[in-house]
């Protein structure tokens, strides 16, 4: 039986096993036992910093704490950190402070909240912005080690994190085969390569094998790291497989399907299919039942794959 | 608290060299923000002279009180400063705006030594000295944050977000001016925006608050011991000053917010500020 997490659960366990090094501090906006940064703050309350409903302020709170020596870790619902974007372009990009802000409840999946809370831009709007790092993991345990490699990093980062629970596919991986900025590859097939990344990867996988069914063998990667995008293995997969989709909970406009179709279009021919959310927003709805309708559940990235391996 | 002391007529003295290199700049940039470079002056002039304690052979040092200039596109009046204190050199003015320069159009920590804040947008230094501010405490170290706030920028929402955060976290090593030269962009405050009262709004928050005349260098000397006098709150300094100040054309003109004066206005200001050319 695959075990199901969620990986805002695996940012929360990240954060307090980096709590050892003392220079990590946490910012919440209210929401931390959201987005799971509670359990730094019942083990650390002199490290975690309330700045109440307000995510400009912490923003620059953070940005002012890294330019003090400190390593902060600032998070709240994707939704709104968008509302202190000029925070973190002005603030925090340009001077290139490693703040680490990580958006959950990222996506349709979140669900019945309905498209108020369902942020489908976040990642094209991060990745636009000079020295930050754009990342989506897709499940607990990478989210784990993702974020506790950030720590280490000298840039900034904004990591989506989602609200409900996905099948965990790392538990018995090697944790030195995730890294940031080096794209998965979870399975091998020459006829297509499904590019993901978060809640989609999992998709992706279900509709891998059901093109087995019907013979058409896929690589399937998890881009956990859309910014800085795994240049390499897009090439690779592009010359191997010949034809891609790529498929994220997030607008076709500008996420992990702009990302590759920027690099695609300046090296090579190979026909892309991007699956993703259609320029609309959300409504209501329950995890599953808004992949449906969005059109990004496995039967829509087999329709995808098989358009593309059309277009040869 | 290191004790450093100037004459208030070497304060009045510095503060004058320095309007002399604002217009300059200024001018020579024929773009910039000599209005609000001229009313901030004797504060910032004051405040490097008898309380911040910094080291402009070492920028970078570690403890040094941090001073932000939320107002930021009146950076010709730091980097005036910055110049007399020897952080960086006279000729460093030269490259105000121009490529490749230090002085950037607004102060910039990438850019210049001893620039604390990467600024440019408004309503933004406030949180970032809090963050100072927080780091210094969680540290254990006695250093300070300084803010330089315009009385324009204190209507952007987030000024108040960090207020309250301010107060609620008992930073009484976050310290704030309150430039109040009653003009914007645009026009004057009051036809922007008014905001009645101001001191009662940071009261009410939970802040420390002092007001004075701007430039009196008395008042100002006093003003700042105030800010240097800590107990669990935040402080804040209400400056009232004149938009401009010293050079006559500009006092309390809209006009001269982001301005640059002609050949003709240029001389004129350098007789007035007593430039011996």
């Amino acid at each position: 039986m695959t075990r199901m997490a969620a990986t805002r659960d695996g940012y929360g366990q990240a954060l307090l096993e980096l709590a050892e090094n003392e220079k990590v501090v946490v910012l919440e906006a209210d929401l931390g036992k959201s987005t799971k940064s509670l359990h730094f703050r019942k083990a650390h309350p002199e490290r975690t910093i309330s700045c109440g409903i307000g995510e400009q302020n912490m923003l620059l709170v953070a940005a002012g704490m890294a330019s003090s020596g400190y390593i902060p870790f600032a998070s709240t619902f994707a939704i709104f950190t968008e509302r202190a974007f000029e925070q973190m372009r002005n603030g925090v990009a340009r001077p290139n402070l490693a703040v680490h802000l990580c958006g959950s409840h990222g996506g349709t999946h979140t669900g019945t909240d309905g498209s108020s809370a369902q942020s489908i831009e976040d990642l094209a709007i991060y990745r636009t912005l000079p020295n930050v790092t754009v990342l989506h993991p897709c499940d607990d345990v990478s989210t784990r080690l993702l974020t506790k490699q950030l720590a280490s990093s000298k840039n900034p980062s904004y990591m989506r994190t989602a609200r409900n629970k996905t099948p965990v596919l790392y538990d018995d991986a090697d944790p030195k085969a995730i890294q940031i900025g080096k794209g998965i590859t979870l399975r091998q097939g020459d006829d297509v390569a499904i590019i993901a990344c978060g809640v989609l990867v999992s998709e992706a996988l279900k509709a891998a094998d059901s093109l087995q069914e019907k013979g058409i063998g896929a690589t399937v990667i998890d881009m956990h790291t859309i910014k800085p995008l795994d240049v390499g293995l897009v090439d690779e997969v592009a010359s191997r497989c010949g034809a891609i989709v790529t498929a994220e909970d997030h607008s076709i406009i500008g996420g992990l399907g702009g990302a590759v179709a920027e690099h695609l279009s300046a090296s090579s021919r190979t026909p892309l299919e991007r699956v993703g959310v259609q320029d609309r927003f959300g409504e209501s709805g329950q995890a599953d039942e808004m992949l449906e309708l969005m059109e990004l559940s496995s039967p829509h990235i087999v329709k995808a794959a098989l358009r593309a391996i059309d277009r040869k | 608290m290191v004790n450093i002391t100037a004459s208030i007529t070497e304060l009045e003295e510095l503060a004058r060299r320095c309007r002399i290199e604002i217009v300059k700049m200024v001018h020579r940039a024929q773009a910039g923000h000599p209005g609000g470079s001229l009313s901030e002056i004797d504060l910032i002039a004051a405040l490097y002279s008898t309380s911040l304690r910094v080291r402009p052979d070492e920028p970078d040092w570690e403890d040094r009180d941090r001073f932000i200039l939320s107002k930021g596109h009146a950076s010709p009046g730091m980097y005036a400063l910055l110049a007399e204190k020897g952080f960086i050199q006279h000729s460093d003015l030269h490259s105000y705006r121009v490529l490749g320069g230090v002085c950037q159009g607004h102060v910039d920590m990438k850019w210049c030594p001893g620039v604390d804040f990467s600024a440019g947008s408004l309503g933004m230094g406030l949180s970032f000295g809090m963050g100072c501010a927080l780091a210094a405490r969680i540290e254990g170290s006695e250093r300070r944050a300084f803010v330089m706030l315009g009385d324009g920028e204190i209507q952007e929402g987030s000024i108040w977000e960090a207020a309250m955060a301010a107060a609620h976290h008992e930073l009484g090593n976050l310290k704030v001016i309150l430039d109040r030269n009653r003009i914007q962009n645009d026009d004057f405050c009051l036809e922007q925006m008014r905001m009645f009262d101001i001191p009662a709004k940071w009261r009410a928050f939970g802040w420390n608050v002092m007001e004075i005349d701007g430039h009196d260098m008395n008042e100002i000397v006093e003003g700042i011991k105030f800010l240097d006098t800590s107990n669990d709150a935040p402080s804040i300094l209400i400056a009232h000053t004149i938009k401009g100040k010293g050079v006559s054309y500009m006092e309390d003109n809209p006009s001269f917010h982001g301005a640059a004066p002609n050949d003709e206005q240029f001389a004129l200001a350098m007789q007035e500020l007593g430039a011996v050319e």
